[in-house]
């Protein structure tokens, strides 16, 4: 991990590092060598030319990322109110937005069944999208038909998968119990929507049928990656199906596995226009996720400052796995390559 | 006014979240003097066009103009707030009835005395709806309710009269409920959908939206959660927007629902279920039906310029004559607000004419909580969703309601 840093330094004023003598030792010498010869061109202006390249990126994150980023957690320390967007005024109350969402009972509900909401919908997403993709990596007729019709989740809008599916899930008259019941497998029929203990349940179901295309394809992709004599080399040796998926295709898909996951994971923690569609948060508030919390705060009751406050929340729950991501990436490519 | 939500909401929140999250304003373009603009939630063609033609025919003998700006009605208000943040917002603003506290609070809209606005002659529940502490800030064309909508022939066929008691409504929703169908439909969804149509229960059994725990509450979720549990309620109801409740009733699931006018159009176009209204039941006999009152009403915000608000307020005027409130609340099968208007308005539509009586003593969301409104809301529909799904007593549920609608308070 500690050969990510050096790279940083190489924009240190100070060509002959100091301290490279006793941090570099650890990591390895070579680096430390190709210095000093980056370091030169800067005083011919290239270094400004490349900061110039870099310019445009920059004012883009700061304006479209930072500014936002920046005036949300301000937001989130004021009384931000429908009178502040007539007057300007937002006086500071301190710590009272966070106090009053962290004493909100709701808060607490809506974080776990966030986590079980994410931790489910990637488990599902993941090991079904990678399931097919396995499968369609094997050449057979009608093998990009089938995959068409398995995109198609992808290509409808969220919203409308959502009123579809709140029709096929009603108790009584919904397509699912219906089916259920005609084969004998339940009587009263599944009370997919309308029961606290089940609504959350059949949310990441919708979901995980929501995001499986998106697995699907960016796993096949990788698949695809894979050199095909790893595969023979594998059968020569006589490695059965389930070793040669243990030792070949997981460590080679590892860097796109982290990829899907984490992309994964950062649409579903934020997760709200499906859940809004298909239970607005209830029954009794079982579906409550930090999306739709926030939603609440902000747009029903109009309080933007502790609407802020739980859009915070999010952002750091997604920042650490921001890091998580890039650290692992970054080990990718010290090791992979 | 309640309309149908679903897809807009989310639409609506999608919309609203990224520009409110950027802090950006709209574009605010010098307006032209002679023309007035209306933001409102008119993005159907056709009620686009209806008030269009109903603005230009007060205009025109003005010399001026009017430009509406229709948006979904849940992006209303925050499109309202953008544009009040970089001072571009219109002439005239339309808001959900329930929306308007929070903008009079901020001291964003001019009291309608001021423009020249007189609503003397309007009903007390339609000027109740348009006023916030006192004052006056904006003003109903037509307002609407909720009432009983039964299918004549299963009533006939099971023998039974339209409920006029809690118990009645028990036992007759007991009778219609065979087969397919059930024999009462309601929403009870986590939203304002299911909350409009609770409160005509809570409020007639007594319920107090500020003191929510007050004892008297209890009874209208008593009578819910019976009805579910007899069976003659579909347990689906908590996830059922009032636009659900009336496909079930089309569909023939229901013999009975709770639902508002503005359903008519609906109801009229087709010929499978012959349907009549009745007001809703009371907890007993001789007691008067507390309904909700809803609809959206238009406010004048304070401009630099003066002539705009006084010309905003001369095209207020004109839209709420006896005659064009008539027209409109015709067009939109809502209920005029002006008691004259009303009376005809009855006279002219009798199967319509539960509605009219309900208006005249319904109740404003916001007359008594003004801005906390929204809070109450919430912590309404959790009190009847936790109800309903057997998590909670109803006393349980209120006392816990009153204790999330509370800390809110400042």
């Amino acid at each position: 991990m500690t050969t990510a840093v050096p790279p940083a330094g190489s924009l240190d004023p100070a060509p002959p590092s100091p301290s490279g003598s006793s941090s570099s030792s650890s990591t390895g010498v070579p680096g430390k060598n190709a210095r000093p010869t980056l370091k030169k061109p800067r005083r011919d202006g290239h270094s400004l030319l490349r900061w110039l390249f870099v310019l445009p990126a920059l004012l883009y994150m700061a304006l479209f990322f930072g500014y936002p980023l920046v005036r949300n957690v301000v937001m989130s320390f004021q009384r931000y109110t429908p009178t502040t967007y007539f007057t300007g005024e937002a006086p500071f109350t301190g710590l009272d937005n966070w106090r009053a969402v962290f004493s909100n009972e709701l808060f607490a509900d809506s974080l776990w069944h966030t986590a079980v909401f994410t931790v489910g919908s990637l488990t599902g997403q993941f090991t079904i999208g990678l399931a097919l993709a396995v499968f369609f990596s094997r050449r057979f007729r009608l093998s990009g038909a089938i995959r068409a019709v398995l995109l198609l989740p992808w290509l409808v809008p969220m919203v409308v998968s959502a009123v579809v599916w709140r029709r096929m899930l009603d108790q009584d008259h919904g397509i699912l119990n219906t089916a259920l019941q005609a084969v004998g497998l339940a009587d009263g029929g599944v009370p997919w929507l309308s029961s606290p203990s089940v609504a959350l349940l059949s949310a990441i179901m919708v979901n995980i049928w929501i995001g499986i295309p998106f697995n699907m394809v960016i796993l096949y992709g990788g698949l695809q990656e894979i050199p095909r004599e790893l595969y023979e080399a594998a059968s020569l040796d006589g490695a059965s199906p389930w070793r040669t998926f243990r030792s070949v295709t997981l460590p080679l898909l590892r860097p796109v596995i982290t990829v899907v996951l984490v992309l994964g994971f950062m649409s579903t923690v934020k997760i709200l226009d499906l859940i809004l569609a298909l239970t607005s948060g209830g029954p009794a508030d079982s579906t409550q996720t930090l999306g739709t919390v926030t939603y609440q705060l902000s747009f029903l009751q109009l309080d933007f400052g502790q609407g802020a406050v739980v859009g915070n929340v999010l952002i750091v729950i997604s920042a650490v796995f921001a890091v998580l991501y890039l650290r692992a990436n970054r080990a990718d490519f010290g090791t992979g390559k | 006014m309640r309309r149908p939500r679903g897809i807009r909401v989310i639409a609506a929140a999608t919309a609203a979240l990224v520009p409110v999250t950027l802090g950006l304003t709209g574009c605010a373009a010098t307006p032209d003097p002679g023309t007035v603009t209306v933001l409102n939630s008119a993005t159907d063609a056709a009620e686009h066009d209806a008030n269009q033609k109903f603005l230009d025919r007060c205009a025109r003998p003005l010399g001026l103009k009017v430009e509406q700006i229709s948006v979904p009605a849940d992006t209303v208000a925050s499109k309202a707030l953008r544009m009040a943040s970089s001072d571009s917002l219109t002439d005239i603003l339309e808001l959900d009835g329930s929306e308007l506290p929070q903008f009079a609070e901020t001291g964003g809209l001019r009291p309608l005395e001021e423009v020249g606005l007189d609503t003397a002659g309007f009903s007390d529940s339609a000027t109740s709806l348009g006023s916030f502490e006192g004052t006056q800030y904006a003003v109903a064309r037509s307002v609407n309710s909720l009432a009983l909508l039964y299918n004549k022939d299963l009533l006939r066929a099971a023998d039974v009269e339209p409920p006029t008691t809690w118990a009645e409504l028990r036992a007759a929703a007991k009778k219609l409920t065979s087969g397919n169908t059930y024999g009462m439909a309601f929403s009870a969804s986590p939203n304002a959908d299911g909350v409009y149509q609770f409160l005509p229960f809570f409020w007639s059994g007594g319920g107090d939206e500020v003191r929510l725990d007050n004892g008297k509450g209890e009874a209208a979720l008593t009578l819910w959660k019976e009805l579910m549990g007899d069976g003659s309620v579909s347990k689906s109801v908590v996830n059922w927007n009032q636009q659900d409740v009336n496909d079930q009733f089309v569909a023939g699931r229901a013999a009975m629902m709770i639902n508002g006018p503005w359903q008519v159009p609906v109801l009229s176009a087709q010929d499978k279920v012959d349907w009549a209204v009745a007001t809703i039941p009371v907890p007993r006999a001789g007691q008067d039906a507390v309904a909700p009152i809803g609809g959206t009403v238009m406010a004048v915000p304070k401009s630099d310029d003066s002539g705009r608000e006084k010309n905003a307020g001369k095209i207020l005027t004109c839209l709420n004559s006896e005659r064009n409130q008539l027209a409109w609340g015709e067009s939109v099968n809502n209920v005029p607000t002006r008691a004259s208007a009303a009376a005809s308005y009855a006279e002219k539509h009798p199967e319509l004419a539960p509605f009219v009586d309900l208006v005249a003593t319904a109740r404003s969301r916001t007359a008594k909580v003004g801005t906390r409104w929204p809070v109450v809301n919430d912590a309404l529909a959790g009190a009847f969703q936790s109800v309903l799904t057997g998590r909670a007593g109803p006393e349980a549920a209120l006392k816990n309601a009153q204790r999330q609608a509370s800390a809110g308070e400042k």
